[in-house]
């Protein structure tokens, strides 16, 4: 099974900040039985000190997750947003970005995802590939576009 | 033999992403493989690792107290910059390039 699942893509969601938007995402992840009961806590403690708000052009995007051991079995959760919202950018910690996709990462061995993990980076490189994607209403479309831009295949376990 | 650190905040994901893609580029260039040795850390690790290092890289902010030069890693995730980075790692790091 692939690190995407059907049920962890949600098109067109609103939220008023970025710790709701994190928080939905987390309670979905641990829902699917992904991660364990304190992985929120862990990727909105993280997110304040190391943020994740990536600068990718025209669109940015947001890639939130925290250590594996807050992970059952690796899976990615992924939002696009109606209205960007601001995180903290990566690189420049007290600067602000609207980000439009959220990609919330539960990794449990990251160096058995190297490959998903580049992909999503070359997805983010893909200001056409993104735009696209913002357009996408359908869960189901959403989901087939990105599980097999990011390839289907999880290699742990 | 350069040793170069890779550093994120939990030290799991963008310093794995950052390492894969340096490696590449190292690989890219032709520099040989004997001329360095990468290893990754957690931010938090940093301080007491870094004076054995010859050069820091790091995908988040991050002002080294040791005061040793810390590189931005960030073109390394979203390949922006990347090519003038790699130059500067280069230079830096008196690496010979064979392509």
């Amino acid at each position: 099974m692939g690190l995407i699942n059907e049920h962890l893509v949600f098109p067109d969601q609103q939220f008023a900040d970025n710790e709701a938007a994190l928080r939905f995402l987390a309670g979905k992840l641990n829902a699917a039985g992904k991660v364990h009961d304190d992985f929120f806590d862990a990727v909105w403690a993280r997110e304040q000190k190391f943020p994740t708000g990536l600068p990718a052009g025209k669109i940015n995007v947001a890639i939130p997750h925290a250590d594996a051991k807050y992970v059952k079995e690796s899976a990615i959760a992924v939002a696009t947003l109606a209205q960007p919202i601001p995180f903290h950018n990566m690189a420049v910690t007290d600067q602000e970005i609207p980000v439009s996709l959220i990609m919330m990462l539960a990794i449990h061995e990251p160096h058995g995802q190297v490959q998903v993990l580049q992909n999503v980076m070359a997805l983010f490189q893909d200001e056409q590939h993104l735009a696209q994607l913002l357009q996408e209403h359908d869960a189901h479309a959403l989901f087939t576009d990105l599980d097999k831009t990011l390839g289907a295949i999880s290699l742990d376990r | 033999m350069k040793k170069i650190l890779v550093a994120c905040g939990a030290g799991v994901v963008t310093s794995t992403i950052a390492i894969q893609k340096l490696q590449e580029e190292l690989d890219k260039r032709g520099v040989p493989k004997d001329e360095y040795k990468i290893d990754q850390a957690s931010i938090p690790e940093v301080p007491s690792m870094a004076d054995n290092y010859d050069l820091v890289i790091t995908t988040t902010q991050y002002t080294n107290p040791n005061g040793k030069p810390v590189t931005n890693g960030l073109p390394f995730l979203t390949n922006i910059g990347l090519d003038q980075t790699m130059d500067e790692i280069i230079k830096h790091l008196d690496l010979k390039p064979t392509k």
